[in-house]
């Protein structure tokens, strides 16, 4: 078992336990931070935190201190993971012009 | 800008108490988790335009309307901000869940609700339909945003959903606005089933057992979630790269005042020709006189020179709706992080601030979605330091009138953009600092939590850009043809009275010349005239007043009267005088509405004083300073 905080980008683990205080534990929660459910590190800050996870299909950022009261499993690799294979990164022209 | 933020106007109608009926339902709530589509679905059911942006927590209170085209007229809607359970964590789901429950004052308790789920994320969205169906009032499921469910791949069976949560169930599009027909029907149904006995769900307040059901109802439903937007990915593997989006951020924003001053300005300048000769042409028709003095030299000229500045105003505003529209500025708050942090506050304090670029009164009720009562009091404290669009007018009638048109890098960076974005940069420091020792002092706490959902990108309409500017654009000119009229034509009368035998006195012997040479003395260190003390205190009310006044005390002045209000500034008023003026107004808190917006949301007058006598003092200093530097090496 590892924190979550130890993944690096692209890496994907199965949520096991959360140890917050009990406030911020509910909320994640019902954002999706549930036992069972896999969570996918997808980007970090330009400064390095905080990161960016993805889990059940959406995207939710954390601090490190966050993230390293979260446990999971590392997993193996499922059909759901074949379908969501990492992007390589692409030339910025065509993709700021998306954003802006 | 005091309008942008008004409620939307509306009292509900009065109702006997009791227990209703199908048919007679009367008030309607919008519930859902955040960023899921309620004010998009709000807007569309009652032809009303609330606010929507694409990042979570951009209603953070309710707003009521009536809804049209549903064959009533004594339909009530009320749109909430989002929540992800019923159990608050913010001030802004505290606003939900009490009018909800019927706690809060000034708005009924609904009839019924609509639940809105964003369909692309079913499951988890589903968490929040098991406590809200248990609360036992007649409910219709909407899974908002289905058309790109299934241009991904998505699907779901809604008629099985509707038998696993004993509640109707429709798709819809809240942006194309498909299935909206299905909830006239709900609202129109006549049947007894409506009062059916609240959905008896064993998981009831423990997230753990809520995800386990809703994971359960959305395999049993067929539901299948679309593919994630690979766009969004890629997207944000440039905008969030170490070098690349810092640096991405820092020309886009410099482009923009570029844009502002190659393009605005001189679309300025010729709009101030047109509406000048229009003025003196228009005014031909009047008697010559003080009527036509009144009309040209009073109403006229001062607010046309504010109003010649909509161009670089909706610019700006263009700029800000990008930013919001496509998603950008929940990823800027997770950039800022690192930054907030280092001041004691949280990334989430960077969107409101953010948004204060537009105007500080909404950014102040933005921030209701932090959760630190103690965080949240300092972002309400700084907030104003933002450089909001209201200083706009005054920083380019300076800039345009003082700073010489030289250019470096080829051309491409002018010094009129550098002092711009000198003064954006001072206000923006000014926050921070204040922030750090409010926060390392009296609003002292521990760290809270980042937590942030990040929405996925999506391509602003043309349709929802033109709508905000032409929305910012009618605030604008509202306010340039009621608070700065008022105020100018009031100048003028000022300016030419006491009456001698018939004729206006000089100006500097009117009551608004003896006032401004009785305040002269205070505002002399910062190398002001009595025409700009004469603005300060008019500009009290808003800061753009600050430019319709000097339009009208110029016009009324024969001496310069001939002469463009930028000429006749830079005649009358030093180098020193006219740059202390902007940091002046980079730092003071002239505008009545974002006081009042201070005064309600932190419940007191303590706070609202203590920020205007500090943002006072610090414009008084920097001012004093600034014109001593600038006197001595440029003077």
């Amino acid at each position: 078992m590892r924190v979550l905080s130890s993944l690096v980008v692209g890496e994907s683990g199965v949520l096991v336990a959360l140890d917050l205080p009990p406030g911020v534990q509910n909320h994640l929660m019902y954002m999706g931070f549930v036992p069972d459910a896999r969570v996918r590190v997808l980007h970090k800050a330009p400064a390095g935190d905080p990161t960016v996870y993805s889990v059940d299909g959406i995207e939710i950022a954390l601090r490190h201190e966050t993230s390293r009261a979260i446990w999971v499993a590392a997993k193996s690799i499922t059909k759901e993971d074949l379908l969501d294979v990492p992007e390589p990164a692409e030339p910025a022209e065509e993709l700021t012009e998306a954003a802006l | 800008m005091s309008e942008c933020c008004e409620p939307v106007a509306f009292v509900p109608p009065v109702r006997q108490p009791g227990a209703k009926t199908a048919g007679e339902l009367h008030t309607i709530a919008l519930i859902g988790p955040p960023n899921s589509g309620k004010s998009t679905l709000f807007n569309r059911l009652t032809g009303l335009r609330q606010k929507v942006a694409n990042y979570p927590g951009v209603t953070v209170e309710q707003r009521m309307g009536r809804m049209s085209g549903v064959g009533r007229d004594d339909l009530v809607l009320i749109d909430l901000p989002g929540i992800y359970s019923l159990d608050p964590y913010s001030e802004d789901a505290r606003v939900s869940i009490d009018v909800l429950e019927g706690h809060m004052p000034g708005t009924p308790k609904p009839d019924a609700v609509l639940l809105v789920l964003d369909s692309l994320h079913l499951t988890r969205q589903l968490m929040l339909a098991a406590p809200v169906l248990a609360l036992g009032l007649p409910t219709m499921v909407l899974l908002n945003m289905s058309d790109l469910m299934d241009a991904r791949g998505g699907a779901i069976d809604p008629l099985k959903l509707a038998r696993e949560l004993g509640a109707p169930v429709a798709l819809v599009s809240a942006t194309k606005g498909t299935g909206i027909e299905s909830v006239q029907m709900f609202l129109n149904r006549n049947d007894s089933k409506l009062d059916t006995p609240p959905l008896m769900l064993p998981v009831l307040g423990n997230a753990m057992s809520t995800h386990r059901w809703a994971a359960q109802v959305s395999t049993r439903t067929g539901y299948r979630a679309p593919l994630s937007a690979k766009m969004t990915r890629r997207v944000d593997a440039v905008l969030l790269h170490p070098i690349l989006g810092p640096l991405l951020f820092l020309v886009v924003v410099f482009a923009v005042f570029q844009v502002v001053f190659s393009v605005g300005l001189p679309v300025s300048n010729g709009l101030q020709d047109i509406l000048a000769h229009f003025g003196k042409w228009a005014t031909g028709f009047l008697p010559a006189g003080w009527i036509r003095s009144l009309v040209l030299d009073g109403g006229w000229n001062g607010v046309t020179s504010v109003l010649v500045f909509l161009p670089q105003i909706l610019l700006l505003f263009l700029f800000i709706g990008i930013l919001e529209d496509t998603g950008y500025l929940a990823r800027a708050a997770l950039i800022a992080d690192r930054v907030m942090r280092s001041i004691g506050l949280n990334g989430k304090a960077f969107i409101p601030l953010l948004s204060a670029y537009a105007c500080a009164v909404p950014a102040i009720m933005a921030t209701r979605t932090i959760e630190n009562k103690r965080d949240r009091l300092a972002t309400i404290l700084v907030t104003p330091f933002m450089t909001c669009s209201a200083r706009l007018p005054v920083y380019l009638l300076f800039i345009a009138a003082f700073v010489p048109n030289v250019a470096f890098v080829g051309g491409l960076i002018s010094l009129k953009t550098l002092v711009m974005l000198g003064l954006y940069t001072i206000g923006f420091l000014a926050a921070l600092v204040t922030a750090r020792v409010l926060k390392s002092s009296i609003l002292k706490s521990s760290e809270t939590p980042f937590i942030l959902e990040l929405p996925q990108y999506r391509m602003p309409t043309l349709r929802s850009l033109g709508l905000r500017l032409y929305d910012r654009g009618g605030v604008f000119m509202k306010q340039a043809g009621t608070v700065i009229l008022c105020v100018t034509l009031g100048l003028w009368v000022l300016a030419n009275v006491p009456v001698h035998a018939g004729h206006p006195p000089e100006l500097g012997e009117s009551v608004i010349g003896r006032l401004g040479h009785f305040i002269e003395p205070a505002i002399a260190p910062l190398g002001f005239n009595w025409k700009i003390g004469i603005g300060l205190l008019t500009s009290v009310m808003a800061r753009e007043v600050m430019v319709g006044t000097m339009g009208t005390l110029y016009g009324a002045d024969p001496e310069t009267q001939s002469l463009s209000l930028q000429t006749a500034l830079h005649h009358d008023l030093p180098l020193g005088g006219a740059i202390a003026l902007m940091v002046f107004f980079a730092f003071a808190l002239q505008c009545t509405s974002t006081i009042a917006v201070v005064r309600r949301e932190t419940n007191s007058w303590k706070w609202p004083a203590v920020q205007f006598v500090y943002m006072l003092a610090l414009a008084y200093g920097a001012a004093f300073v600034t014109n001593l530097v600038v006197t001595a090496l440029w003077g």
